[in-house]
């Protein structure tokens, strides 16, 4: 095994024109999974309050609010993605369908406090 | 007489990025004292189990380990379900067997690629970790994240596996196993890595049983302990395991061991795909579990996990418990380093594939003048280490305690 320059020699060969195993980022394309857990969205017009997500959220990242009235209710979800840890539990706890998971990964951000969003 | 050296490797980067302490006490070159020193990453995670539901507690309880997530998950889900007397639907139960193998497939893959680094081999550190890349990709496809899959649920899985998905699995399957016939003949043939890692770090068989030793190390100790044998859980009561044994008893053993598994979990991944039954991949189970205690093992890459879980009939866990397998290898850390040169100390610390963090449970400190124990907080802790650095002529003036660690 392994034996003699030849082996070596090949070996480099196929190397050089093998396709890279890592990809350019961040400026080349990013693959990701659609499958990806990534930043939660919100369809308001789904959500009944029940605040099921809310009370299973195991970090305490979401919060849900009326900010319609009590005859015309308009939910609104808050998400801190600096606390979320993308395990979707939301989304399972979710019956009624109105949170969903997004492949979208790329959130750093250099102040805290923009990464508390209303959805 | 030359006087002996002590030397303190860590906390900082003690051959692996996680931190723990290591004095060693040379005698020339020789290691004549090993003192291993863990503590320096608790993280609460038993404590933050107690205020939280099981649900949510499964998500904390899959971080214990940033490699072995899934495990950790599975045993707890399996805690959980014996004390609601449930039981997962087989697809579910195959599901968490194949999603463990894959996981076995990476964290041998990953330390195969770290001991190449410890001793000098980065090229293997290069073909291991591109192979590793692709098994992570799966694993990210199946479970939605490189790291912490989240497949697991109180009575079954999340996520079903689609037949798209079990192709693509078996094409990377096929490379892995492709290039681990590499890897298995670089262990047994390569002369330069048999010598490297031969006869250093040794436990044998009987102290491997008496230090506990679990997995890998006492495998390859020749002690036959892999729980999915000798106490199936999961699939693995059908899915036909043979437990991988080396008689060697130091690192190269350790090293055999680990690529002859990969090789076996390929085995255990393609029986998963093959014979996956149908029907449902989860069950409900109710929020609110009944009083009692449950104890559960599994076989984690690194050896064996054991979960307590105890209840009081309410919706939050009374007492969780998490004995990751680093732990139980700790203990023969001291025995394996003593005699051995100082330049093979990172690679035996990295043999038993060490996760620190897994470890460090709580800090107690004992004052030995008195008897007495206390514990630190957050604060204390703080001060006591500004004060710290102060004494030994550090300006830390610009430094504010603030009044609590977390900024919102
Ligand atoms: S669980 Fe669904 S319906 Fe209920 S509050 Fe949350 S988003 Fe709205
Ligand atoms: S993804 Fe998880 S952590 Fe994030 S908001 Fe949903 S439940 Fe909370």
């Amino acid at each position: 095994m392994m034996k003699g320059p030849g082996k070596i020699t090949g070996e480099v060969l196929r190397h050089v024109f093998a396709k890279p195993a890592t990809i350019s980022y961040p400026k080349g394309e990013l693959v990701i999974d659609k499958n990806y857990r990534g930043k939660i969205d919100f369809d308001a017009s789904k959500c009944i309050g029940c605040k099921l997500c809310v009370r299973d959220c195991p970090a305490n990242a979401i919060s849900i609010e009326n900010i319609g009235t009590k005859e015309d209710k308009k939910m609104q979800l808050t998400l801190n993605y600096a606390h979320c840890i993308f395990c979707c539990q939301c989304v399972d706890s979710c019956n009624k369908d109105a949170i969903s998971f997004s492949p979208d990964i790329e959130l750093a951000g250099i102040n805290r406090k923009d990464m508390i969003v209303k959805l | 007489m030359a006087k002996n050296v002590v030397i303190p490797i860590g906390p900082q980067h003690p051959s692996l990025k996680e931190p723990a302490c290591f004095t060693i006490t040379l005698e020339g070159e020789k290691v004549v004292n090993a003192v291993v020193g863990t503590g320096y990453n608790h993280r609460g995670l038993e404590k933050a189990c107690e205020a939280r539901s099981y649900l949510q507690d499964i998500y904390i309880i899959e971080r214990v380990c940033g490699i072995c997530s899934h495990i950790h998950s599975t045993t707890f889900c399996q805690s959980v379900e014996e004390l609601a007397g449930v039981e997962i639907p087989r697809r579910a139960a195959y599901i968490r067997t194949l999603m463990a193998e894959l996981e076995r497939l990476h964290s041998h893959l990953l330390w195969l690629g770290i001991a190449g680094h410890e001793v000098g081999f980065d090229t293997l550190l290069m073909y291991s970790w591109r192979d590793r890349e692709l098994v992570l990709d799966i694993l990210a496809m199946l479970g939605g994240n490189r790291v912490n899959y989240g497949i697991n649920t109180l009575g079954g899985v999340r996520r079903d596996v689609t037949p798209e998905q079990i192709e693509k699995i078996r094409k990377v399957v096929d490379i892995v196993e492709e290039r681990n016939k590499y890897y298995v003949q670089l262990a047994l043939s390569e002369t330069t890595l048999a010598a490297r890692l031969g006869g250093i770090g040794k436990l044998s068989h009987d102290d491997a049983i008496k230090f506990g030793a679990v997995g890998p190390v006492s495998r390859a100790a020749e002690v036959a302990d892999d729980i999915r044998v000798t106490d199936p859980y999961s699939a693995y009561d059908e899915v036909p395991v043979t437990a991988i044994t080396d008689n060697h008893a130091d690192v190269f053993g350790r090293t055999v061991v680990r690529v002859l598994e990969i090789m076996e979990s390929v085995k255990m991944i393609r029986f998963c795909l093959d014979n996956l039954p149908d029907g449902d991949i989860a069950v409900k189970v109710p929020r609110k579990i009944p009083e009692g205690e449950a104890f559960v093992r599994t076989e984690a890459p690194r050896g064996e996990d054991a979960h307590y879980v105890r209840s009081n009939g309410t919706d939050k866990p009374d007492r969780v418990r998490v004995r990751a397998a680093s732990e139980a290898n700790w203990h023969g850390m001291k025995h394996m380093l003593e005699g051995d040169y100082l330049a093979d100390v990172p690679i035996i610390i990295a043999a038993i594939d060490p996760c620190y963090s897994c470890t460090d449970r709580a800090i107690v400190l004992d004052n030995h003048d008195t008897g007495k124990q206390s514990v630190i907080d957050w604060r204390t802790l703080r001060e006591y280490s500004i004060n710290w650095y102060k004494a030994r002529g550090i300006d830390t003036g610009k430094i504010k305690i603030a009044d609590s660690h977390l900024i919102f």
